[in-house]
C-alpha cells in the first residue's frame, strides 16, 4: 500500500449523512449564530430565507463529523514505516453555502483528496489538500470548500 | 427591519469594528468536539499536550462558531444582514487553548451596491481573533450582504 492508496488520492468518498432536526438547528444557533432565521420558525418564515435553516457553520461542522467517522480505521496501513497520523488543519478556502439547509433536511457529505506535499516547516509532516462537498436530499449541492490537513507520514 | 443600527451605509471602507472578548473554557471545547470533531487533542488535556497543538485545543470549526457568536454580538444582530454566500478563506493560525481569552476585530475591506438589487449591498470584511498574548489565532475573509437604509425601511 502506498501513501496515495491510504489517503485515497483522486477518489471521491461518500462520508455519510447528517439530518438537521429543527431542535438541533436552534440549539446550535442559540450558542453560536443566533440570527432570527436560525433560532425562530416564525421569524424565519418572514425572512429572506423563507423558513428555519441551519447556520452555515452547523452545515460545515457536520461535514467534519462525517469526515472523521469515515477516516481509515487504525491498522489499515500495511506500507513501510509507521501508520500515517492525521494532525490539525491550517484552514480552508472558497467555502460556498450554495443553498439553505432547511429544518428536516438530510445532507450527504463527500471528500475528495487531491494531493499532498512535504511541509518544509515541519519535517516528517505532509500537507494533504481536500475538496469537501455536501448534497441535500434532492441531490443539490448545499456546501463546498477546499481544505487541508497535516499528515505525519514518511 | 427599520431601526437597526447597522445598514449598508454604516460600513466605511477601512473602518475597524471591535468584536469584544470571549473566554474559552475546557468544557465548551470538549462539548463541541464531542459532537463534531472528536479527535483526541480536542477531547483530552493530556492528548492535547502530546499533540503538536500543545494543549487541549478548540476544533477549528468551534473557533469559527465562536467567531460567529462574537460577530453576532458585536454588530450583526443589530444589522440589516441578509446572510453571506460563503467565506473566501479562514486561517487557523495558532491553536486556541482551554483558558484562552480571545479578542477580535473586523475590518471593512470594501463595499459595493448590487447592480440587480440597488437596495442591497456587498460588504467585504476581514476578521481577526487574538489570544491574551496578542498572537493572531484566526483570520477570516468574506463578503456579506446588507440592506441599505431604504431597503430595510421598504
Amino acid at each position: 500500500m502506498t501513501l496515495d492508496d491510504y489517503l485515497q488520492i483522486g477518489v471521491t468518498v461518500t462520508l455519510g449523512s447528517h439530518t438537521f432536526d429543527p431542535e438541533a438547528i436552534k440549539a446550535f444557533a442559540r450558542k453560536y449564530d443566533p440570527q432570527p432565521f436560525h433560532v425562530d420558525e416564525e421569524a424565519a418564515r418572514n425572512s429572506v430565507l423563507g423558513g428555519l435553516c441551519a447556520s452555515g457553520w452547523h452545515t460545515a461542522s457536520a461535514w467534519m463529523k462525517c469526515n472523521l467517522s469515515a477516516r481509515a480505521p487504525e491498522g489499515r496501513w500495511d506500507g513501510p514505516g509507521a501508520e500515517p497520523q492525521f494532525g490539525p488543519s491550517p484552514g480552508f478556502r472558497n467555502l460556498k453555502w450554495l443553498k439553505p439547509v432547511y429544518a428536516g433536511e438530510t445532507v450527504t457529505y463527500t471528500r475528495t483528496a487531491l494531493g499532498h506535499r512535504p511541509l518544509a516547516s515541519r519535517p516528517g509532516w505532509r500537507l494533504l489538500t481536500l475538496k469537501a462537498e455536501g448534497f441535500d436530499s434532492t441531490g443539490d449541492k448545499v456546501i463546498e470548500f477546499d481544505c487541508a490537513v497535516l499528515v505525519k507520514a514518511q | 427591519m427599520t431601526g437597526k443600527r447597522w445598514a449598508y451605509e454604516d460600513f466605511e471602507e477601512g473602518a475597524s469594528l471591535d468584536l469584544g472578548s470571549k473566554r474559552v473554557s475546557a468544557e465548551e471545547i470538549v462539548e463541541f468536539a464531542s459532537e463534531f470533531d472528536f479527535q483526541p487533542m480536542h477531547l483530552d488535556e493530556e492528548a492535547g499536550r502530546n499533540s503538536i497543538l500543545g494543549g487541549l485545543s478548540a476544533s477549528g470549526w468551534h473557533t469559527c462558531a465562536m467567531f460567529m457568536r462574537m460577530l453576532c454580538d458585536a454588530f450583526l444582530l443589530e444589522s440589516t444582514c441578509q446572510g453571506a454566500p460563503g467565506v473566501d478563506q479562514v486561517k487557523w493560525a495558532r491553536p486556541v487553548l482551554a483558558g484562552d481569552t480571545l479578542t477580535g476585530r473586523c475590518t471593512v475591506l470594501g463595499k459595493r451596491l448590487s447592480r440587480s438589487r440597488p437596495q442591497l449591498g456587498f460588504v467585504s470584511l476581514r476578521a481577526e481573533l487574538f489570544n491574551q498574548r496578542g498572537e493572531r489565532v484566526f483570520e477570516l475573509e468574506n463578503t456579506a450582504m446588507f440592506l441599505t437604509r431604504a431597503g430595510a425601511g421598504a
